[in-house]
């Protein structure tokens, strides 16, 4: 399995084989807060990187979860819809929230790695 | 994060003790207010309805009546019944308008030898000078920059405060009272805005923060946020200014004519009143509706309703996750022959429709202490 790669809009994927499990980030869940409710694409849907994939809302606000990476969506964590604080609880890791067949792996070396979203994310603020 | 501040954001009295205490503070209607404490809100909702809380309320407006006729000059801007009012008796009521829709929603109470009004923080500097504007030339208007409004929420908050302060004790819902506690002058007022038990209490910024602490102290209280304050209210069926209520809403649309005394109703005397005495008689042509959405989804405002056919009948004016019912719940305006308990409803929520039904409001039951 390959290092975990993160986007600005603050979701992460890991690549195993040509499958990436996709979810939002430690960082993201906290800004967030208490997850109520999360909404997840078909299985099968195409998606481009930047689209917006699903939905995640928290106690305040629904906040839109885009696709870090091309390709098509081929398993989606059902497990969210019964327990949407699992996002909070392990947001790295039982809180995944689609797996992608990559249509374009190179797409990866536009994300960042742990260090650069680290260093991205403390400028915030 | 991308919003750049627009103007410097004015703070209360508790701050720096929101900030010592880990809040993430928001900018709210010109305030830089805590949402929420590391607990989060569904955890600072839940502690409210089962043990105590205390939330800083300090950002809503203050404002002394003064003059010879001030509860009759007051009814003048107002439909509640203020000359019934019974000293360090309150009420909630609303400023009207020419047309019966709502400037805002207030609270009126009775003190010694004034009344003591409480606003909506957004609507503050607007209703000093509505209220300037129609009542100068009687009373005298005083707005208290200088004080700060604790609420102390929850079953337990009688048993906390009762420890400070005995007398609180026999108080009943929706009455007010002078006292000291550790030596700080306050006003408490038996009433907040979470369907729970509680207090209001008023007292000097200065003092403000050594009796939050003194609270916050005691092993029942809690901190909490303006999230979990919406949370509450929406579950207890209270109306969020700018939101479930405003100019285009009557109080007889917004389903608040229970403030308005047959007296008043009749006699009339304040602004909008033929409007809302033929809304009264008449019933108005849309109402504010408690809405369960079927599934887990939320509805937010702004979301539409339809009934089964398709047809918009209304919108939701406030809308999330109640925490004590343990899913989504709203509320909004829909046609009043949609208005029936029970009545299935559609809620357009990102372009699909999703079931939902006309539900009784409060979610929660109230548990008022009325002695």
């Amino acid at each position: 399995m390959s290092e975990m790669k993160f986007s600005d809009e603050h979701e992460w994927i890991r690549l195993d084989g040509d499958i990436g499990t996709v979810g939002i980030t430690d960082y993201a869940q906290e800004q967030l807060g208490d997850v109520v409710y999360v909404e997840l694409p078909e299985i099968g849907k195409q998606v481009k990187s930047g689209d917006e994939m699903a939905v995640v809302e928290s106690v305040k606000a629904a906040s839109e979860v885009y696709a870090p990476v091309s390709g098509e969506v081929t398993e989606v964590n059902e497990t969210l819809s019964d327990a949407p604080e699992t996002v909070n609880a392990d947001a790295l890791g039982a809180g995944w929230f689609v797996k992608i067949r990559l249509g374009d792996p190179s797409e990866l070396d536009k994300l960042m790695d742990e260090a650069a979203y680290s260093a991205f994310t403390a400028g915030l603020g | 994060m991308t919003d750049p501040a627009p103007e410097k954001l004015q703070r209360t009295a508790l701050f720096d003790l929101h900030v010592e205490m880990g809040a993430r503070m928001v900018p709210f209607a010109g305030y830089e207010m805590p949402v929420r404490f590391p607990g989060g809100i569904i955890a600072e909702h839940l502690h409210t309805r089962s043990r105590a809380s205390l939330f800083d309320i300090g950002h809503m407006g203050q404002v002394t009546l003064r003059g010879g006729d001030v509860a009759e000059a007051v009814e003048t801007v107002v439909p509640g019944d203020i000359q019934g009012l019974a000293p360090w008796a309150m009420r909630y009521t609303m400023l009207t308008n020419e047309t019966g829709g709502i400037l805002d929603d207030v609270i009126v109470i009775r003190a010694d030898d004034h009344l003591h009004m409480v606003v909506n923080a957004a609507c503050k500097a607007a209703d000093l000078d509505h209220l300037r504007d129609r009542l100068a030339g009687r009373l005298e208007i005083t707005s208290l920059e200088d004080r700060a409004l604790l609420a102390l929420q929850g079953p337990r908050a009688v048993e906390v405060l009762a420890r400070f302060a005995p007398a609180c004790r026999d108080m009943k819902f929706m009455t007010a009272q002078a006292m000291r506690i550790e030596g700080a002058d306050c006003m408490v007022a038996r009433a907040g805005y979470t369907g729970e038990d509680g207090f209001e209490i008023s007292l000097a910024n200065d003092e403000a923060p050594g009796l939050a602490r003194l609270l916050l102290g005691e092993e029942e209280v809690m901190a909490a946020g303006l999230g979990a304050r919406d949370t509450l209210r929406l579950e207890a069926g209270l109306c969020l200014y700018g939101h479930d209520i405003d100019t285009a809403t009557t109080p007889v649309e917004a389903r608040l004519g229970w403030t308005i005394s047959k007296r008043r109703a009749e006699a009339g005397g304040f602004p909008g009143a033929d409007i809302i005495r033929a809304q009264l008689v008449e019933g108005p042509k849309r109402r504010r509706v408690g809405i369960k959405p079927s599934g887990r989804a939320p509805a937010r405002e702004k979301t539409e309703i339809t009934d089964a056919e398709g047809r918009t009948i209304g919108e939701i004016t406030s809308g999330g996750f109640g925490p004590t019912v343990g899913g989504p719940v709203a509320m909004g305006y829909v046609e009043s022959g949609q208005a029936e308990l029970g009545t299935g409803v559609k809620l357009m929520v990102r372009g699909r429709a999703r079931a939902g039904a006309v539900a009784a409001l409060p979610f929660v039951p109230p548990r008022y202490y009325r002695g």
